[in-house]
C-alpha cells in the first residue's frame, strides 16, 4: 500500500508529490469502498427478509401475503402437526449422528495425516474435495450408491455374496442414517482441515517435553495436544451443528424426506408448507422456529468466544 | 565414570551441515556449558543428547550406556526448554507430576516428590494455577520444577534464562548454580550468553559453525583461548586482537605497528613464550582489556612482568566500577580498563601499564593459539 511504504520510508506526507498523495488517499479509501456496500446490502437483505418473514408468520397468509394479525395461531398449528414433530425428532437423530461421526472421522483423519506421511498435500486435498462438491451432487451420488438395486448391495451380491443386504435407503428405521453417512462423507474433510491446522499450531516443544516426560503418542494426543485445541473442537461442533440444522438440498436429493416421513427435516417442512401447500403463514412460523434453533446454538458460542477473548486479554 | 560422552556426532539438515563431528565428555557432577552464537548448532546437539534428534554419525553415551538408538523417555534425562514448554491446559501441579504419571509412579510417591520440589523452588502457592496465570519468572521456576522433580542421570537446559529480564536472569543464574552444588547432578546447559557460561560452568564448550572450538574450564577459555574466535567471543568487552611482529634476542619482543614512529614494543615474559620458529614473523597479539590499566598498576606481580607505555586516548567510557579507555597502540584501536577515578584526557596521550604475562599470540593464518 502506498501510504504504508511511504510511512515506513519516513517520508513526510507533505513532501510527497500530488499524484502520490491522491493515490494514498485512494488507497486508504479502497478497502472501505470494497467492504461497506456489499456488507450494507447483505445486512439489509438478511435483516429485512427476516423481519418480513417474522411478520408474515403472525398473519393468516396462505398462497399470497395477507396483512391481518392472527397472533401465534400459525405457531400453535405447526407445533401440533405430526409432520413437524417427526421432522424435529429426525433432526435430533441426524444432528447428533452427523456431528459426532463427522467430528470423529475428521479427528481421525487429522491425526493420521499428522504422522508426517508422504504426499500429505495430496491427501489433504482429496479429503477436502467433497466440501467443494454441491450437496445436491453428494445426495444424488449417494442415492445411487445406497440404492439396493444398483448400488453397494448390488455390487457385493455381484461378487457372489447373495444374501448381502444394505437397504437402509428404503428402510423406515434406518433411512435417517443414510443422511448421516452422506453428510459425514461430505463434511469430515472440512473438520479434518480445522483439526489439522489446530494440531500443527501446537508448539513443537510441547511434543518434545512430553516425549522426555515419557508419554507415548496416544497419551501425547490425549493429554497434551487435544486439550490444547479445545477451542477448535467447540468451533467445529458449532459449525457442524448449524450445518445439520440447515441441511436441505442433501435430503432433497438423497431421499426427498422419505420413505414416508422417515427423513423429513424442519427445512423440508418449511419448503413444503410455503411452496407446495401454499400456507405462507405457517411456513413462515416454521422458518422462524428454525432460526430460533440456530440462535440457541450460535448465541452461547458467541458468548463463549467473547469470554475466552476477555480472559486471554487479562492473562496476556 | 563419565556421565556423558558425545563421540564424533555429525548432523546435517538438507544441504546444511549443522554439526561437524562433536566430541565432548563430562564427568559425573559436572556443569557443562555449551556456548556459541545463535545458529551454531547448540540446540541441535542438546536435542541429540536428549534423543529428540538422531545423529547422522557418532554416538551418545549416558552413564556408560550407549543410548544413540534409545528413545528420549528411556534415557533417564530431564530437560528445561527455552520456551519452558509448559502444558497450557494443565495446572502447575499436573505439569510437574505428568512425567511421574507417565512412568506409573504411585500417587503417594508423586505427592511427596511434588512437595519436595515445590518447597525447593518456592512455588507451593502456585500449584493450582495454569501456566497462563503465571509471570515469566514463575513459569521458568515451574519448568525447572518439572525437571527437578525426577532424579535423572542428566539435566539438559536449552537457554532457560533467555526469556527473563536482566535482573531476574542474574538471580536465577545464581540459583541454578546453587542448585547444582546442592544436588550434585550432571548438567548440560546451552546458552549464547558468555557471562552465563563463565559464571556457571565447571567446563565450557565454545561452539562455532557446528564445531567445538575449545572445551576447557572457564579460566583457560578466558585466559588461554584456543583460537581467535574464542578470544573474541568470550568476555565483554572482548579480547583486543591486533597485528604484531615478533622480534628480539633472548627474550621475545612483540612490535605493534612496526616501522611507524609510534610503534609499541612489548617485551614478553621469558617462560611460556612462542616457539623459536616464530621469531621475525607476523602474529596476531591478543590482550584482555583488563590487562591494560593506568600506569603504576602492578597487577599483583613483581617487577619485569609488566611494561609501561604511552598511547593517544580516543575515547573514555566511565561505567562507575571502572573507566573503559579506547586508545591507539601503533595505530591499532585497543580497549583498556583503568580505575574508575582515572579519567585520561581525550585527544591527549596517557601512560598505561600492560600485564605482559596475559598476552596471547595467534597464528594469523590458522587463527590458532601459538603461545
Ligand atoms: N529441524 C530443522 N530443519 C532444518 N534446519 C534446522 C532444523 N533445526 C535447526 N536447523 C538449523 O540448524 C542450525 C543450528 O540450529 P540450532 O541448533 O537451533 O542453533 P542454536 O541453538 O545454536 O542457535 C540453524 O542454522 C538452523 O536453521
Ligand atoms: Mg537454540
Amino acid at each position: 500500500m502506498p501510504a504504508g511504504t511511504a510511512a515506513v520510508a519516513g517520508v513526510p506526507p507533505l513532501a510527497r508529490p500530488a499524484p502520490a498523495r491522491w493515490r494514498g488517499w485512494l488507497g486508504r479509501l479502497a478497502p472501505h469502498l470494497v467492504l461497506w456496500p456489499p456488507l450494507l446490502v447483505s445486512v439489509l437483505h438478511v435483516v429485512s427478509f427476516t423481519a418480513y418473514t417474522t411478520w408474515i408468520s403472525f398473519t393468516p397468509s396462505t398462497l399470497l401475503p395477507e396483512y391481518d394479525w392472527v397472533g401465534v395461531q400459525n405457531y400453535v398449528s405447526v407445533l401440533n402437526s405430526r409432520n413437524w414433530k417427526i421432522a424435529y425428532s429426525n433432526l435430533v437423530i441426524y444432528g447428533c449422528g452427523f456431528v459426532l461421526l463427522t467430528t470423529a472421522l475428521g479427528l481421525l483423519l487429522a491425526v493420521l495425516i499428522d504422522q508426517r506421511i508422504r504426499a500429505e498435500n495430496l491427501f489433504r486435498t482429496i479429503f477436502l474435495y467433497p466440501m467443494a462438491v454441491s450437496f445436491v451432487v453428494t445426495g444424488t451420488v449417494w442415492a445411487w450408491l445406497l440404492n439396493p438395486g444398483i448400488g453397494i448391495q448390488h455390487l457385493v451380491r455381484g461378487f457372489g455374496w447373495a444374501g448381502f443386504r444394505f437397504d437402509w435407503l428404503v428402510d423406515r428405521e434406518m433411512a435417517i442414517y443414510t443422511i448421516v453417512i452422506a453428510g459425514a462423507w461430505q463434511a469430515s474433510g472440512f473438520a479434518m482441515a480445522l483439526f489439522l491446522a489446530g494440531i500443527r499450531s501446537v508448539d513443537a516443544d510441547l511434543y518434545r517435553a512430553a516425549q522426555i516426560d515419557g508419554a507415548g503418542p496416544w497419551r501425547i494426543y490425549r493429554r497434551v495436544v487435544l486439550p490444547c485445541i479445545g477451542p477448535i473442537f467447540i468451533a467445529v461442533l458449532v459449525i457442524l451443528l448449524q450445518f445439520a440444522i440447515k441441511t436441505f438440498d442433501l435430503v432433497r436429493a438423497l431421499t426427498g424426506g422419505g420413505p414416508g416421513l422417515a427423513t423429513q427435516l424442519p427445512t423440508l417442512v418449511v419448503y413444503d408448507l410455503m411452496f407446495q401447500r401454499g400456507l405462507l403463514g405457517r411456513g413462515a412460523a416454521a422458518a422462524v422456529m428454525l432460526l430460533l434453533s440456530l440462535l440457541v446454538v450460535l448465541l452461547p458460542y458467541f458468548a463463549y468466544a467473547r469470554w475466552r477473548k476477555r480472559r486471554e486479554a487479562r492473562h496476556g | 565414570m563419565s556421565a556423558l560422552v558425545i563421540r564424533g556426532v555429525r548432523k546435517r539438515f538438507g544441504a546444511q551441515e549443522v554439526l561437524k563431528g562433536i566430541d565432548i565428555a563430562a564427568e559425573s557432577g559436572e556443569f557443562i556449558v555449551l556456548v556459541g552464537p545463535s545458529g551454531c548448532g547448540k540446540s541441535t546437539l542438546l536435542n541429540i543428547v536428549a534423543g529428540l534428534e538422531q545423529p547422522d554419525a557418532g554416538d551418545v553415551e549416558i552413564a556408560g550406556r550407549v543410548v544413540t538408538r534409545v528413545p528420549p523417555k528411556d534415557r533417564d534425562i530431564a530437560m528445561v526448554f527455552q520456551s519452558y514448554a509448559l502444558y497450557p491446559t494443565m495446572t502447575v501441579r499436573q505439569n510437574i507430576t505428568f512425567g511421574m504419571e507417565c512412568r506409573g509412579v504411585p500417587k503417594r510417591q508423586q505427592a511427596e516428590a511434588l512437595a519436595r520440589t515445590a518447597r525447593l523452588l518456592q512455588i507451593e502457592a502456585l500449584l493450582e494455577r495454569k501456566p497462563a496465570q503465571l509471570s515469566g519468572g514463575q513459569r521458568q521456576r515451574v519448568a525447572m520444577g518439572r525437571a527437578l522433580v525426577r532424579d535423572p542421570l542428566l539435566f539438559l537446559f536449552d537457554e532457560p534464562l533467555s526469556n527473563l529480564d536482566a535482573k531476574l536472569r542474574v538471580e536465577m543464574r545464581m540459583e541454578i548454580k546453587q542448585l547444582h552444588r546442592r544436588i550434585g547432578a550432571t548438567m548440560v546447559y546451552v546458552t549464547h550468553d558468555q557471562i552465563e557460561a563463565m559464571t556457571m560452568a565447571t567446563r565450557i564448550a565454545v561452539m562455532h559453525q557446528g564445531a567445538v572450538q575449545q572445551f576447557a574450564d572457564p579460566d583457560t577459555v578466558y585466559n588461554r583461548p584456543a583460537n581467535l574466535f574464542v578470544a573474541r567471543f568470550m568476555g565483554a568487552p572482548p579480547m583486543n586482537t591486533v597485528a604484531a611482529r615478533l622480534v628480539g634476542g633472548e627474550r621475545p619482543v612483540a612490535v605493534i605497528g612496526a616501522g611507524r614512529p609510534d610503534e609499541i614494543r612489548l617485551t614478553l615474559p621469558a617462560e611460556g613464550g612462542p616457539p623459536p620458529g616464530w621469531r621475525n614473523r607476523e602474529v596476531v597479539l591478543g590482550i584482555r582489556p583488563e590487562a591494560i590499566a593506568e600506569a603504576g598498576r602492578r597487577f599483583g606481580a613483581e617487577e619485569g612482568s609488566f611494561s609501561t607505555l604511552e598511547a593517544p586516548v580516543e575515547m573514555t567510557e566511565p561505567t562507575g566500577a571502572e573507566t573503559i579507555v579506547m586508545m591507539r597502540l601503533g595505530g591499532e584501536p585497543v580497549l583498556g580498563r583503568v580505575a574508575p577515578d582515572v579519567r585520561p584526557v581525550v585527544g591527549g596521550a596517557a601512560r598505561f601499564a600492560v600485564d605482559t604475562r596475559r598476552i596471547c599470540l595467534f597464528d594469523p593464518a590458522t587463527e590458532q593459539l601459538i603461545a
